[in-house]
């Protein structure tokens, strides 16, 4: 006869990726049913594989939903003014260049008010990961119009639908010059993982976007479901087709979505062309007469 | 310590305010610029990055002054002494991100080489209209150090004062240079390395698993470490406690932000330090009968308005502003009971002449001579302040602002007078 089997629970339970997670600052602020735990967890699981060392990575973050990933992972991390986490980034990359830095943002943070620094540093290829968490709105304000709302989604700010045409973060980070753009649901989280580790791995500028659903807002306001309703969706939804053109990845309102590996090139980076740059630079000495032009 | 020979370029030279900026950045061991360019500071950043290879410093020049300053912060997070460029319109552009540097007591410089304003203003012409601006810019409560150069040797040595200032006190530091300083060459002179005295980063140095971010020592700064040491940074604009994290809402609501987060200290590490950091040149203070208060390159014609009213038979002193911020308020009031009144030359309409006021508790009249910019004041119009202020027997509440010469021209004296009412 079996004895009978008690449950018996530690007094303090330990999770393998709690070394990486400030503890202490558990419970995180996300929603039941949001994607961007799960994003974190691929995160994590991607550092594990790589093998860092991980005093030499950052983690910026902006301001949004999002951009609260920074305060609950144990790095370095940086959790900056609206829009700006990718100059900021800019700023410690070419401080100390020894330092990996990775972007881990939202679609409103990085590609609105942030959407001029994130055109130009992938033209520079500034050496950087940037995680870019896609929920077609403004979440952390209230459930606000996004330019990633697809047309004729219901927000708070779009009460009648929708009529802007949204955004299309790959061929946005293609055309700017990103050398690894990749997309991947906050379901896909296994391939999620592998993406951010081949981000990691390719020296440049790398965005790899996560389609996240948004219990509170979007699914809500939308009447789509819950968190899981959602996954449920891009479950039956979404089709990998890696390689594919990007113009082709604009992403219609519950329509399929496109997820893969679009774009995985080779550009120099900008601490190449700088290093480059400076071996051929003039040096000018020193002198004691007139120094204007 | 010493500044850095390699860093010092000891000499000599015949060059404007803004390539003496860059020269005394770089001296003081800046190693990053991120910039935008912009009328009339440009020079300043193709001076600095003429020379930044053979020093080691970078340069990268930015999408706009918003990434300027925000790479500004990441670069010094990383361990370097940095700083940014520019003018008006871009200091605008750049407030937000000012007010993260104060709030994470971040030590970086801000040059900003005035003109003409609002908006875009007169971009190649000068001004001194962005004083209350320094001090006041971003929202919320902190404070900063603000420096007004009136020569290209003083720009060269004030930018180390800056970059001392702003390692000392962890704050934003900004040189409130000019046009007309910017532009005007004149000779500066670079001492040799040995001379120049530079304050280092000052870095934690105890236990890893001991440190607090933002536990200050008795000057109420904290010694601070750079990313990639291991400290697991927790770097966040939100009010935070002595360890970096947020206060929540509750906290907030229920408990003394000023006994909770570091707030009260962005502005307490300044003004309770004040004495430390103030300068002043003051000249023929003593037996005054009026003093002239002025800053930049106003300053420099007030001089001549100076001389003249003293062999009119006046007895006039003079108090010019290093620092425009913290502004010498004790310095003021002590002054004010002893004078008939101020004099307080400024290009603006008066910024500068507020604050002389407000100090001056009643004690004393201040006469604003203001200037709308473009170029500087006729020294006639400072001495005529003088003398109305040496003759005046009324006692004033306000600032009064004194009628100048094109005013009367345009309006006639009784139509300006009217006018000033």
């Amino acid at each position: 006869m079996e004895a009978s089997k008690t449950l018996t629970i530690e007094k303090e339970q330990r999770h393998p990726m709690d070394e990486l997670l400030r503890m202490d600052r558990i419970p995180h602020i996300w929603c039941p049913g949001c994607g961007i735990g799960a994003a974190v967890s691929a995160f994590a699981a991607a550092l594990e594989k790589l093998e860092f060392d991980l005093d030499k990575v950052c983690v910026v973050s902006g301001i949004g939903c999002t951009g609260r990933v920074a305060g609950y992972i144990k790095l370095d991390s940086f959790h900056t003014t609206h829009g700006r986490a990718i100059p900021f980034a800019t700023g410690i990359k070419l401080g100390n260049p020894d330092l990996k830095v990775v972007v881990f943002s939202g679609d409103g943070d990085l590609v609105s008010i942030g959407g001029n620094h994130f055109i130009h540093a992938a033209r520079r290829n500034i050496d950087m990961v940037v995680i870019c968490v896609n929920n077609f709105i403004y979440a952390m304000t209230g459930g606000q119009v996004a330019p990633t709302t697809p047309i004729p989604a219901y927000t708070t700010t779009s009460p009648f639908g929708n009529f802007e045409p949204p955004s299309n973060i790959p061929r946005l980070a293609e055309a700017a010059g990103a050398v690894y753009v990749a997309r991947w649901t906050a379901l896909h989280l296994r391939r999620l993982t592998e993406s951010i580790v081949e981000a990691f791995q390719r020296p440049g500028f790398s965005v790899v976007e996560v389609i996240s659903p948004c219990s509170m807002y979007y699914s809500r306001i939308n009447k789509l479901g819950e968190g899981i309703d959602m996954l449920r969706f891009y479950h039956d939804n979404a089709i990998i087709r890696h390689g594919e053109p990007t113009e082709n990845l604009d992403i219609d309102y519950q329509k399929q979505i496109i997820i893969g590996r679009f774009v995985d090139r080779e550009r120099p980076t900008f601490m190449d062309s700088y290093r480059k740059w400076l071996s051929g630079a003039e040096s000018i000495s020193k002198e004691k007469v007139d120094e204007k032009n | 310590m010493k500044a850095n020979p390699e860093d010092v370029f000891t000499g000599v030279y015949y060059i404007d305010g803004d390539v003496a900026c860059a020269y005394g950045a770089i001296a003081a061991g800046c190693k990053f610029l991120a910039g935008y360019p912009i009328t009339p500071s440009t020079e300043a950043a193709e001076a600095f990055v003429r020379r930044a290879p053979e020093v080691g410093a970078l340069f990268i020049q930015m999408e706009d002054e918003l990434g300027s300053i925000a790479a500004v912060l990441g670069a010094a997070w990383a361990g370097k002494k940095a700083m940014t460029i520019t003018s008006g319109p871009g200091f605008s552009l750049m407030m937000e991100n000012i007010g993260l540097g104060a709030a994470l007591e971040i030590p970086f410089v801000i040059i900003n080489i005035q003109r003409g304003g609002p908006s875009t203003g007169v971009p190649t012409r000068t001004g001194q209209a962005d004083i209350m601006q320094s001090r006041w810019g971003s929202h919320g409560d902190y404070e900063v150090i603000a420096l007004s150069p009136d020569s290209p040797q003083e720009s060269f040595e004030f930018m180390i004062k800056a970059f001392n200032l702003a390692e000392r006190y962890r704050c934003p530091v900004m040189l409130m240079s000019d046009e007309c300083v910017g532009h005007m060459t004149e000779k500066v002179v670079i001492p040799p390395a040995s001379e120049i005295e530079i304050e280092p980063r000052r870095f934690y140095k105890g236990p890893k698993e001991d440190y607090i971010p933002y536990k200050r020592e008795s000057d109420l700064v904290s010694p601070i470490v750079k990313a990639g040491d291991g400290y697991n940074l927790y770097i966040i604009g939100l009010t935070h406690d002595e360890r970096g994290y947020p206060i929540s809402d509750e906290e907030a609501l229920k408990k003394d932000l000023d006994k909770i987060s570091t707030n009260r200290y962005l502005v307490d590490k300044i003004r309770k330090n004040r004495d430390d950091i103030i300068e002043v040149v003051e000249d023929q203070i003593d037996g005054a009968e009026v003093v002239v208060v002025s800053y930049g390159i106003t300053s420099r014609v007030a001089l001549k308005a100076i001389e003249q009213a003293r062999s009119d038979g006046i007895k006039v002193g003079s108090l010019r502003l290093i620092t425009v911020w913290p502004f010498p308020e004790k310095r003021i009031e002590e002054i004010a009971a002893r004078v008939k009144g101020f004099v307080v030359p400024e290009i603006n309409y008066g910024q500068v002449a507020f604050e002389v006021d407000r100090c001056s508790h009643g004690e004393a009249n201040v006469i604003l001579v203001p200037h709308g910019g473009a170029s500087v004041h006729d020294p006639k119009d400072i001495l005529g302040a003088i003398h109305r202020v040496a003759s005046e027997k009324k006692r004033y509440e306000n600032v009064i602002e004194y009628t100048t010469g094109l005013e009367m021209s345009v309006f006639g004296k009784r139509l300006a007078e009217i006018a000033r009412k």
